[in-house]
This record gives structure tokens, C-alpha cells and sequence, in this order.
């Protein structure tokens, strides 16, 4: 709806020109204010979407944009014939699935727990320290993983002490996951019950009595109750999560993985970081990160149109 | 009802008592470890005498990374990075923000879509680099507190809550003939200050926690924010010894554990000390994030 004037009989008189301009001399200052944002996005959002069209040519930086030679989809073939990209997009994929199996559940279970707790000093307490480890940096928590993992550090150490073997943890790559999944839901799980213990806060105390007086424990509250009553929201995060299933907290992989954990560790955006800046394949590079851009945009859209559909909260 | 004991305790709320204790000590320790290693004696850590208490107090690690150039220097860029970050992060949201509010923007609708887009259609780290190489931005600052200006989201919270004030008192300003600029600097920006409370943390959290756009776009050792160094000493001192320096602390082949762990603690140390405020502050933005969108 477009917003009419505030003298009606003037705005009814005024041509449809007239009309235009009068708006746009209104919003006068409106636009002035909105022109540097403008230009932020324009620039730093817009212009590499377009700029895309390097993944289309081979780029080079002396030729620039408009000389470097356009190859149609080349690169597009080439990697996705090669199987390391398809390793890179089984790696990337599984991240996600392993996430949606543990860490996606991880802080359902914690905020049930949480409300349950009488003491209501000892729950603020509890979710405080909790919330923590959402503040640390990314080098920060990785600098923690590497180091108590180390072959000579604490939990090596630990395992030692049990009579067990020592364990390489950060050169092998069949612990990869286990580190990154254990060290996300370590950092996000008290955060992510915010929303949860919000949902469980708006359920209906009589829903808890009737439930009693029918000679429920505190299980059984919980299942029938408590669950039930956050299960709308436990949808909506949930497909916002399949929406997000090709993205994976890859600055934190750049600081975990190393040659010998490629295997399981190098995923779509680790690798168009080490071909496109460390390695100058800018083309190739941006072939590859404009295929996860197209494909993430789909799932995010699609997810947020399920949801809307559902629940009508969706992210816009 | 029948478990219940004396006090209506239930054999179920002491497990979860004891489950949230457990809780906590998963969250805290490691952590906690990090403090008072730093504070220990080398040979102690490395003998693994240190578990729950420090040994032979000293603030030996203090003194060498307070006195070691490139740390001082990178702690010093992260303050002014994330002083001047969130001045132009707050300057550019709300600026974005407030047009959006506003009914008699006309092209509200495209705009609203053309800046909400950004948010699910990512252009690409190579051609953002391209970009910000191309204006001449690499290894100066501007590289840092430019490309993230405007979080998309924060706007959209931003927008929420300027579209809260009473239209009211928008008129009665347009009465006094007052216009949109007048408008959002006296009545807007001032009737907002907690929610540009709220906004500061929350940049400036991400500001002081960040290291990848210094990763890429910085090459020049001074212009290092903390995050890098931290990396450089912490995470690669132990596992690729990649650093070139050949004195101070990144000189040493291997970093002893009390300094790295001396670092991570200067890193966090604001963060630890603003953390009543910081939470207070995040919990109420991730409702409104979350519950409104």
C-alpha cells in the first residue's frame, strides 16, 4: 500500500506525475539519509555478485574485468567432473547432517532440563555460565581444541594417566568431526536454549496441573507438556537449519584443519579460500563459490517458504 | 507424588541438580584451565602439575607478552578497529533503518528487498576481495570497518523497534516544520539510546572477535588485530611453527603453554569483565531477533 498524501483533495485533483513527484520530494530526506547505505550495499554486496563474472572468464588481475578472456562454463565443468569437489560437497553436507543428529538437539535437551529447575537463582546462574562460551572468539575456542588436543596436551594427558594411547587428534581425520560437532554444540548450546526456554515459558501452567492431576511424573510432564508445547518452534529453527545446510562454520575449520585432515575437513569454503587467495586460481575459485551462493540461496528460500507456510514466522 | 520427600524434592530434580553442575563445570573449566595455567610456573605446567589450582603463582607470561612489540601494537589496532567499527556501524544501520520505518519512503518496498536479499544471496569471497582490493583498501583499516558495515539483521531489529515510536510524535515535528533529518537526529536517535546500547555490544563483540577479514585483506604485521596474533602464537605456534619473526615471543620454535594461555586471557579479558552487561543486553536482542524478525 502505497501512502496517500495527507490532503486528500489535492492528492485526488494532481496528475499521476504530479503525484510521483510530490512523493518523491517528501521522501527528500529520506533518500539522503538512505544513500550511503545505498552505496554500501550496491558496492559490497552487489558489485561482487556480479563480479561473479570472473567464474566465466579466465581473470587475470593485469587484463581486469572487461579484457580477460571469457570461457562460458569451464570451470563449471571442470570441477564438477573433478571428485574432489565432490568430496568437498560430501564433507560439507555431512558437517550439517552430524549437526542436525547432535548439535540441533543439544540445546532442546539442556533448556528442558533448565526449566525444570525450582530454584530460579540456580537456573539464571546455570544459564549464564552457559551462555559463555557463545562469546569467545572463533581463534579463541579453536586455540583451546588445539592445544588440549595436542599430542602432548591435557586430554592426551588424561588418557595417559588411564593406562590408555596417546591419540593424534588434530592430524587424523577420522576425529575431524567429532572436534568440530563437540566444540559447536560446547559453544552454542547454552545460547541456543534462549528461544527454547522463551516457547517454554508461554505454556499454560494449567496444562502442568491437569497433567499432574492425572498422575503424570516429571517425565512424562516433560513429554507430554513441555515438548508439545516448543515442538512449532523446534519446526521452524529446525528447516531454518536445512536452509542453512550448505554453509558450515569454515573460519573455524581454517583453524582447525591441516594437510593430513583434508580428507574429512576441507570443505566447499575452505577450499575456494585456499585455491582463489592462497593459491591466485581467482576463476576457478569463484566457479566454485558461485555454485554454493546459487545452491544456498535455493535451500534458504525454500526453507523460509515451508516455513512461512507452516507457521507464518519466517525470517522476512 | 508419592516420591516426594519432606522438602517436595523428587529424586528427579537432585539428578538434574547434579546434571547442571556438571553443566557448569563443562563450561567453566576449560576456561578457568586457560587462567591459571597462565599464572603458573612453565615447569609445572609441562610437568602436568597444574589441574585445579595454580603453581607457584607468576605473572612471568604477563611481563614477557606486555613487553613483546607486535602483541602490544595488535591489541592496540583491535581497540581502535572495534572503536571505529561499531561508529560506522552504528552511523550506517541507522541510517539504513530509519527510511525503511518510515510509510512515505517511497520505494520502501524495493529497497527493503533489495537490502534483505543480501542476506540470503552471499556475492562470493573471491569477487568481495576483488572489490576491496579494487578501492584501494587492502592493508589499510578501511578493509576492516568497511565491508561490514550494515548487519542486515541488526538493521531489521533496528527497524523493528524505530517503527515502535509513536507516529505522534513524528507529526507533531512535521507540524512544527520539522524534516526527516530533524526528525530521526532530536527525536528518533535519543528516544532509541537503550536499543543503540544494545547495538554496540553487539558490534562490537564481533568486531573484537573477528580475525578472517584481517586475515585476508591484511598483510602488513602492524596492522594485525588481536584475533591474528592470537592465531599466529596459539593455534600455529603449535601445530606448523609457521611464524618468520626471529625474536620476541612469536620467535621461540615452541610458545610455552603459560604464554599462549596468557594471550587467550588478555583476548577475552574485556569480554569476561563487560559479560554482565554483554548478556543482559544479547539475551533481550536474540528474543527480539528471534520472536520478531
Amino acid at each position: 500500500m502505497l501512502n496517500v498524501g495527507d490532503d486528500p483533495t489535492t492528492q485526488a485533483e494532481a496528475g499521476g506525475e504530479n503525484v510521483l513527484r510530490r512523493r518523491l520530494v517528501r521522501s527528500k530526506y529520506l533518500y539522503m539519509m538512505f544513500f550511503l547505505p545505498f552505496m554500501y550495499f550496491l558496492v559490497f554486496h552487489y558489485v561482487p555478485m556480479f563480479g561473479n563474472v570472473i567464474a566465466f572468464q579466465n581473470y587475470n588481475v593485469v587484463t581486469g574485468f572487461i579484457k580477460s578472456p571469457f570461457v562460458g562454463v569451464a570451470h563449471f565443468k571442470e570441477f564438477l567432473a573433478d571428485p574432489y569437489f565432490w568430496k568437498l560437497l560430501r564433507n560439507t553436507l555431512l558437517l550439517n547432517v552430524y549437526g542436525a543428529i547432535f548439535s540441533f538437539p543439544a540445546p532442546i535437551v539442556l533448556a528442558l532440563l533448565l526449566n525444570e529447575l525450582r530454584l530460579q537463582l540456580f537456573k539464571r546462574f546455570v544459564q549464564s555460565v552457559a551462555y559463555l562460551p557463545h562469546f569467545l572468539s572463533t581463534v579463541v575456542v579453536s586455540g583451546m581444541i588445539v592445544n588440549y588436543l595436542a599430542y602432548d596436551g591435557v586430554v592426551n594427558r588424561i588418557i595417559e594417566q588411564l593406562g590408555g594411547e596417546q591419540i593424534q587428534f588434530m592430524n587424523d581425520p577420522s576425529w575431524f568431526r567429532t572436534i568440530y560437532i563437540v566444540s559447536d554444540i560446547w559453544q552454542q548450546v547454552g545460547w541456543g536454549t534462549i528461544i527454547y526456554l522463551a516457547a517454554l515459558t508461554g505454556i499454560d501452567p494449567q496444562l502442568y496441573e491437569a497433567a499432574r492431576m492425572d498422575g503424570a511424573g516429571r517425565f512424562k510432564q516433560i513429554r507430554h507438556v513441555a515438548l508439545p508445547g516448543i515442538v512449532p518452534v523446534i519446526t521452524i529453527l529446525f528447516l531454518l537449519n536445512i536452509g542453512n545446510f550448505l554453509t558450515v562454520g569454515y573460519e573455524k575449520i581454517l583453524l582447525l584443519y591441516n594437510g593430513s585432515t583434508y580428507e574429512t575437513a576441507d570443505v566447499i569454503q575452505t577450499f575456494v579460500y585456499r585455491r582463489g587467495l592462497l593459491g591466485s586460481d581467482l576463476s576457478f575459485a569463484s566457479a566454485v563459490g558461485m555454485f554454493q551462493s546459487v545452491i544456498a540461496f535455493i535451500l534458504v528460500v525454500g526453507a523460509n517458504r515451508l516455513t512461512k507456510r507452516l507457521g507464518g514466522t519466517a525470517l522476512w | 507424588m508419592k516420591r516426594l520427600n519432606a522438602r517436595g524434592h523428587t529424586a528427579f530434580d537432585y539428578v538434574n541438580v547434579l546434571l547442571m553442575l556438571g553443566v557448569i563445570f563443562v563450561m567453566l573449566y576449560p576456561i578457568y584451565y586457560m587462567a591459571i595455567v597462565s599464572i603458573s610456573n612453565g615447569t609445572s605446567v609441562a610437568r602436568g602439575e597444574v589441574g585445579f589450582l595454580p603453581v607457584k603463582i607468576t605473572w612471568k607470561a604477563y611481563e614477557i607478552i606486555f613487553s613483546d612489540a607486535p602483541i602490544v601494537t595488535a591489541y592496540k589496532n583491535t581497540i581502535v578497529y572495534t572503536a571505529l567499527g561499531v561508529f560506522i556501524n552504528l552511523l550506517m544501520t541507522s541510517l539504513c533503518a530509519y527510511p525503511l520505518s518510515r510509510k512515505e519512503f517511497y520505494g520502501k518496498t524495493f529497497f527493503s528487498l533489495f537490502v534483505v536479499f543480501t542476506m540470503f544471496f552471499d556475492g562470493g569471497m573471491i569477487p568481495r576481495f576483488l572489490v576491496v582490493n579494487g578501492l584501494g583498501m587492502l592493508d589499510t583499516l578501511w578493509a576492516i570497518v568497511i565491508p561490514t558495515a550494515i548487519n542486515v539483521f541488526y538493521m531489521m531489529m533496528m527497524r523493528t523497534f524505530f517503527q515502535a515510536i509513536p507516529e505522534a510524535l513524528h507529526e507533531s515535528a512535521f507540524i512544527d516544520g520539522a524534516n526527516d533529518w530533524t526528525v530521526f537526529r532530536k527525536i528518533v536517535i535519543p528516544l532509541s539510546a537503550p536499543l543503540l546500547a544494545t547495538m554496540t555490544l553487539f558490534y562490537a563483540v564481533s568486531h573484537w572477535n573477528s580475525y578472517f577479514p584481517a586475515l585476508i585483506y591484511l598483510n602488513d604485521n602492524a596492522l594485525y588485530p588481536i584475533q591474528i596474533i592470537l592465531r599466529n602464537i596459539v593455534i600455529q605456534g603449535d601445530v606448523a611453527s609457521q611464524s618468520t619473526e626471529t625474536n620476541g615471543v612469536m620467535g621461540t620454535l615452541v610458545v610455552d603453554q603459560n604464554i599462549k594461555y596468557a594471550v587467550v586471557i588478555i583476548a577475552i579479558l574485556p569480554i569476561l569483565l563487560l559479560y554482565p552487561f554483554l548478556q543482559k543486553y544479547f539475551v533481550k536482542g536474540a528474543m527480539v531477533g528471534s520472536l520478531k524478525g
